[in-house]
């Protein structure tokens, strides 16, 4: 079963519908022990970062799921959810995050140059290294992109993408992985992306 | 780099899509969740689905059939129509939109975009305004183009972008259905300098009409029509195909 961390902080709908389009036995899951019956997991997110690193506190979902991180169960956080895989953000304020991969997220306003449009909406094309998610897609193949912060600092980028310039669009060490674009939105190269990870041993 | 998008707006009535569509062999579908399949598989970006029912019974098979097409194809879905209250984003929302897009409610309720905005975030709330020429101003027009509310149309779409709007369609209401072209006046005029991404909606008739619009307003992110795709006037792969021989970047 493919658990889906749903701490009530954005939409289910359209995960949960594409796993189960792509034959995957797809829950959301709010306690601790659906987690570790699992045999992936799926951090999603969207909205403020402190906020929902909060809300998965609260839902006492926090702990177990850095437990089962370390486990070696595979993990993939979406948007948000990848966000909070890493150290610590500062978007509004400075908030921790799970840790699982080493990194900070701040605004893409410090990366990119004066003039962009802030979110960075739409397709844009995917430069990764070598990676199990990536296994069957191409480079330059285009997914979609909804953010105004992403990972920097991270020794574990394993995709990124241009716009003015070079954004982190996917971060990954060992059995979690996260991406900055949907999956979910992306068509069928998200798709594919989605299979791959809930392939991964 | 980013692209722009390629959107297909498809207005449903009690489950239909209104006007029908004539191509897909020599079959009419009407069915909303086929033609949005259809849609996406020829390489649509994003889709529109604006609600025209009046009824609450209407608005039902609505919300069903926005579940369907969430289920079926895996691109953004914007929803439109009737979005007059933060309930109304909610129902939406949890059957699977990505996007919600207001425009009467947004004029009745000033207040609505905020309050929506904070609940959801800015890339949830998508300001849609039709505009139409009137006494030498862009005035904003509500109900369908029904009620000049006297809005003055540029001062009108920064307020709601200021209000957390996090992306703006500007349809013209004088080029609607003309097929002359997007009104790269209007656009120019109202919408140029917003730091949110604008869709260019009214006016299509061919593809030369895409390529002239992303030309002219290299700031415009995404060209929305309706029934020049349904008919199939223009197809969307070669439109994307075109657009790309004209070294304007879009997903292939």
């Amino acid at each position: 079963m493919i658990a889906i961390v749903d701490y009530g902080v954005g939409n289910l709908f359209s995960l949960h519908s594409s796993l189960r389009a792509l034959g995957f036995d797809a829950e959301n899951v709010t306690s601790a022990q659906k987690l570790r019956d699992a045999s992936h997991i799926i951090l999603p997110g969207v909205g403020a970062f402190g906020d929902a690193a909060k809300k998965l506190c609260e839902a006492g979902l926090r702990d177990p799921l850095i437990e089962e991180a370390k486990r070696g169960k595979p993990i993939l956080g979406i948007c948000l959810g990848m966000q909070l895989l890493l150290s610590k953000s500062f978007e509004f304020g400075e908030h921790d995050g799970l840790g699982l991969i080493p990194g900070s997220v701040r605004s893409i306003a410090e990366t990119i140059p004066a003039g962009l449009k802030i979110p960075h909406i739409g397709w844009n094309e995917l430069r990764f290294t070598e990676h199990p998610i990536f296994s069957d897609i191409r480079q330059g193949d285009s997914v979609y992109f909804v953010h105004s912060y992403h990972a920097t600092d991270c020794p574990n980028v394993i995709a990124t993408t241009d716009y003015g310039a070079t954004l982190t669009a996917a971060v990954g060490k060992d059995n979690v992985v996260g991406c900055q674009f949907h999956p979910e939105k992306s068509g069928p190269v998200g798709l594919k992306i989605l299979k791959s990870f809930c392939n991964m041993r | 780099m980013l692209k722009k998008r390629i959107i297909p707006c498809l207005d449903v009535r009690d489950g239909k899509v209104t006007k029908g569509v004539k191509f897909l062999g020599n079959r009419d579908i009407a069915d909303p969740v086929e033609l949005a399949k259809f849609y996406s598989d020829s390489g649509a970006d994003e889709l529109v689905f604006y609600d025209i029912t009046a009824s609450a019974e209407g608005r039902g098979i609505f919300t069903d059939i926005l579940k369907k097409a969430a289920s079926t194809v895996f691109i953004p879905l914007t929803v439109g129509g009737g979005i007059r209250t933060l309930d109304d984003f909610d129902r939406v929302l949890k059957c699977g939109a990505d996007k919600v897009s207001v425009n009467s409610g947004a004029v009745a309720d000033k207040t609505l975009i905020s309050r929506a905005a904070k609940r959801y975030g800015s890339q949830c709330v998508v300001i849609s305004a039709d505009v139409k020429r009137d006494n030498g101003r862009f005035v904003v027009t509500a109900r369908g183009g029904r009620d000049n509310t006297g809005l003055e149309a540029r001062d009108w779409i920064r307020y709601c972008v200021s209000e957390g709007a996090g992306e703006v369609v500007l349809n013209s209401m004088d080029a609607d259905g003309v097929k002359g072209g997007f009104d790269i006046e209007m656009l120019k005029y109202v919408c140029e300098g917003l730091p949110v991404p604008v869709i260019a909606s009214g006016g299509a008739g061919k593809p030369e009409d895409f390529v002239r619009l992303f030309k002219e307003l290299p700031w415009v992110d995404a060209g929305l029509a309706a029934s020049v795709f349904h008919y199939k006037e223009i197809e969307i792969s070669s439109l994307k195909e075109m657009l790309n021989k004209n070294d304007i970047a879009v997903r292939l």
